[in-house]
């Protein structure tokens, strides 16, 4: 299994040298004058030379890239073109934040999704049917930052339930769940559309197959049929389908985060984006390009225990 | 068709019931016409098509005109919706932000679709290095959220409504690229694509006339459920300031603007919010009413 874990990660490092090639190329070459950009349009041409010598945009673009990737292999994203400080000072900061509102919409959308999927497979063509399609339908169709503010609206600024802003401090474990509660459901709900969605579909394909009517035929109760022989089987499709989803969800998660105006990896992106600051948008495109990989190499090991057919090969 | 059947009923002079003769197309649409769902979609669609045509006969009021004494108002006789901090309109807004909720869906589906195909089938087809790399790269940009994608390149080409039709248009592209890719790689081998080969027609005319026609429903389904996320990207891009500029009504402005007055004014943002969910919910319909007629493993 350790072996396993090491030769993914392993494998994981020519795909990253690819993403950080592709996001260098992107950030650095299309936007043009990047000392123009964060400077503005009144900087002296004295002012915008001196910037282009100390960020070393003068250097032909393969020195800027050796250093680049030179800098990421020993940790270093990169400095703010706003602050000069280095990227990872603000992203360590808001990471955690971001981490914490995934793993817990994640959480939800498996334990409301896996289980509403199920049963309008097994109500197929039922009122109950309906409604689940056209409830995650709609949920597909409902981006994250709608689903927020209908939360704060009815939770927070009628009930008074919830905060509508803001994030926890993590030293305050109480107030950091409260503060953690609408932003999840709010992305757990978006989640949740597309688990129940491909629930259904994966356990339709199997309830299909030949040995479920063989487990019926035996007089096994439906009950067991369903989780002992259906759910087994469909697990392996929506294990990996999760990790799609999750993916889809990290996208989510910077809308979410805008919404509730919640610290967070998403909300810093916005930031940086519209103060040009493309060194702090570079850093965080590669924290997000680590993070998916981290995200599918669990997946790849979730599906090899759930999936026997599979060997660490 | 009706009339060839018929003839041929009276030639051979008997009244057995004869094969109904219809073509893959009418099959297809009685298929799609008995899926109730895909059907209210597609009544969605022509009515927000309608909308946005219609947008200055539907309106009470110009969207852009502003009125400082009628700023914040709740809804009346006169603005339908209220007005939002300018004293704009808000019905009217939503009516003509429509116009470019549907612009953008449709136009930067149908760049991404041209640029993702024509990629995705030529990588197929000839194979090789560059296949290789392309699809290494369409992989890369896959396995990124949309969003994501789309405010990289808004990041790097500045605002504007060409340039949010061309950002997403590239976040879509890798995705028809994928669809398109797989089936060109065993459709190559067939035995029709071979004999077009031997006759000696070109390569183009090969993949336009043999290979295309072939992956087209699987392309038209895609097009349609994109079409539903480029709306929702679209008005994700505006919501986080990164869409076509003021003072040009999107849904997705509206709804940013609105949300510091939402406890005292929520149809600010939430109306416009219903037009948007309308609009995605709608293609949403017909593309998943369409990949059950075009795609016969889903059921």
């Amino acid at each position: 299994m350790l072996r396993h874990i090491i030769r993914r990660l392993l494998l994981a490092i020519p795909t990253l040298i690819a993403v950080v090639t592709i996001i260098f190329l992107v950030v650095r070459v299309i936007p043009g004058d990047v000392a123009r950009a964060v400077l503005g349009d009144y900087a002296s041409e004295d002012t915008i030379q001196r910037f282009r010598e100390d960020l070393g945009l003068n250097d032909p673009l393969w020195v800027q890239y050796k250093d680049y990737m030179f800098g990421l292999a020993r940790g270093d994203l990169g400095d703010s073109l706003i602050t000069r400080k280095p990227a990872w000072d603000q992203i360590r900061y808001v990471l955690p934040h971001t981490l914490e509102l995934t793993a817990a919409a994640v959480l939800i959308a498996l334990l409301l999704g896996i289980p509403t999927g199920i049963v309008t497979a097994m109500k197929r063509n039922t009122w109950a049917d309906y409604l689940g399609r056209v409830l995650s339908l709609a949920g597909l169709s409902a981006p994250a930052f709608y689903v927020g503010l209908l939360l704060i609206y009815f939770l927070s600024a009628k009930a008074g339930l919830f905060p509508a802003i803001n994030a926890g401090n993590f030293s305050d474990p109480i107030d950091n769940l409260h503060h953690l509660v609408l932003p999840a459901i709010t992305l757990g709900l978006v989640e949740t559309a597309y688990v129940a969605r491909m629930t259904r579909s994966v356990m339709l394909n199997v309830l299909s197959d030949d040995y479920i009517r063989t487990a019926r035929a035996k007089g096994i109760t439906e009950r067991k049929v369903m989780i002992h022989h259906a759910f087994r089987a469909a697990m392996v499709p929506i294990v990996s389908l999760v990790g799609i989803f999750t993916i889809g969800l990290i996208g989510s998660s910077v809308l979410t985060e805008e919404v509730f105006a919640r610290p967070g990896l998403g909300r810093l992106l916005i930031g940086v984006t519209k103060q040009y600051d493309y060194n702090m948008i570079q850093a965080i495109m590669v924290v997000y390009a680590f993070i998916i990989v981290i995200v599918n190499i669990i997946v790849d090991l979730i599906y090899t225990m759930v999936d026997p057919r599979v060997r660490y090969s | 068709m009706g009339s060839t059947a018929a003839a041929a009923a009276e030639l051979s002079g008997t009244n057995l019931p004869q094969p109904r003769l219809i073509s893959q197309r009418q099959r297809a649409w009685r298929a799609f016409k008995s899926n109730k769902s895909a059907l209210v979609g597609l009544i969605l669609i022509v009515v927000i098509i309608l909308v946005a045509i219609l947008a200055p006969l539907l309106a009470t009021h110009d969207p852009l005109s502003q009125s400082t004494i009628n700023r914040l108002q709740n809804p009346s006789a006169d603005h339908w919706l209220g007005t939002d901090s300018y004293g704009r309109d808000v019905y009217s807004r939503i009516l003509y932000g429509t116009r470019v909720a549907l612009m953008v869906g449709v136009l930067s589906v149908a760049l991404g679709a041209v640029i993702g195909t024509v990629l995705g089938v030529v990588a197929g087809y000839t194979g090789g290095i560059v296949d290789t790399i392309l699809m290494r790269i369409v992989d890369i940009m896959l396995s990124f959220p949309d969003l994501i994608t789309g405010l990289l390149v808004m990041a790097v080409l500045g605002s504007g409504l060409g340039k949010l039709i061309l950002a997403i248009g590239l976040t879509v592209a890798p995705r028809f690229a994928r669809i398109a890719y797989g089936p060109v790689l065993g459709l190559k081998e067939k035995e029709f694509v071979e004999a077009a080969r031997a006759i000696g027609q070109n390569t183009r005319v090969i993949l336009s006339r043999h290979i295309l026609p072939n992956i087209a429903g699987e392309l038209i389904v895609l097009a349609s459920l994109w079409t539903a996320s480029a709306i929702r990207l679209e008005a994700s891009l505006s919501f986080i300031g990164l869409g076509v500029p003021p003072p040009t009504p999107t849904w997705g402005q509206m709804i940013r603007d609105g949300t510091v007055y939402l406890a005292n004014l929520p149809l600010l943002s939430l109306a416009p919010g219903i037009a948007l969910l309308i609009a995605v919910f709608a293609f949403n319909l017909v593309g998943d009413g369409l990949r059950d007629v075009l795609d016969p493993r889903s059921n």
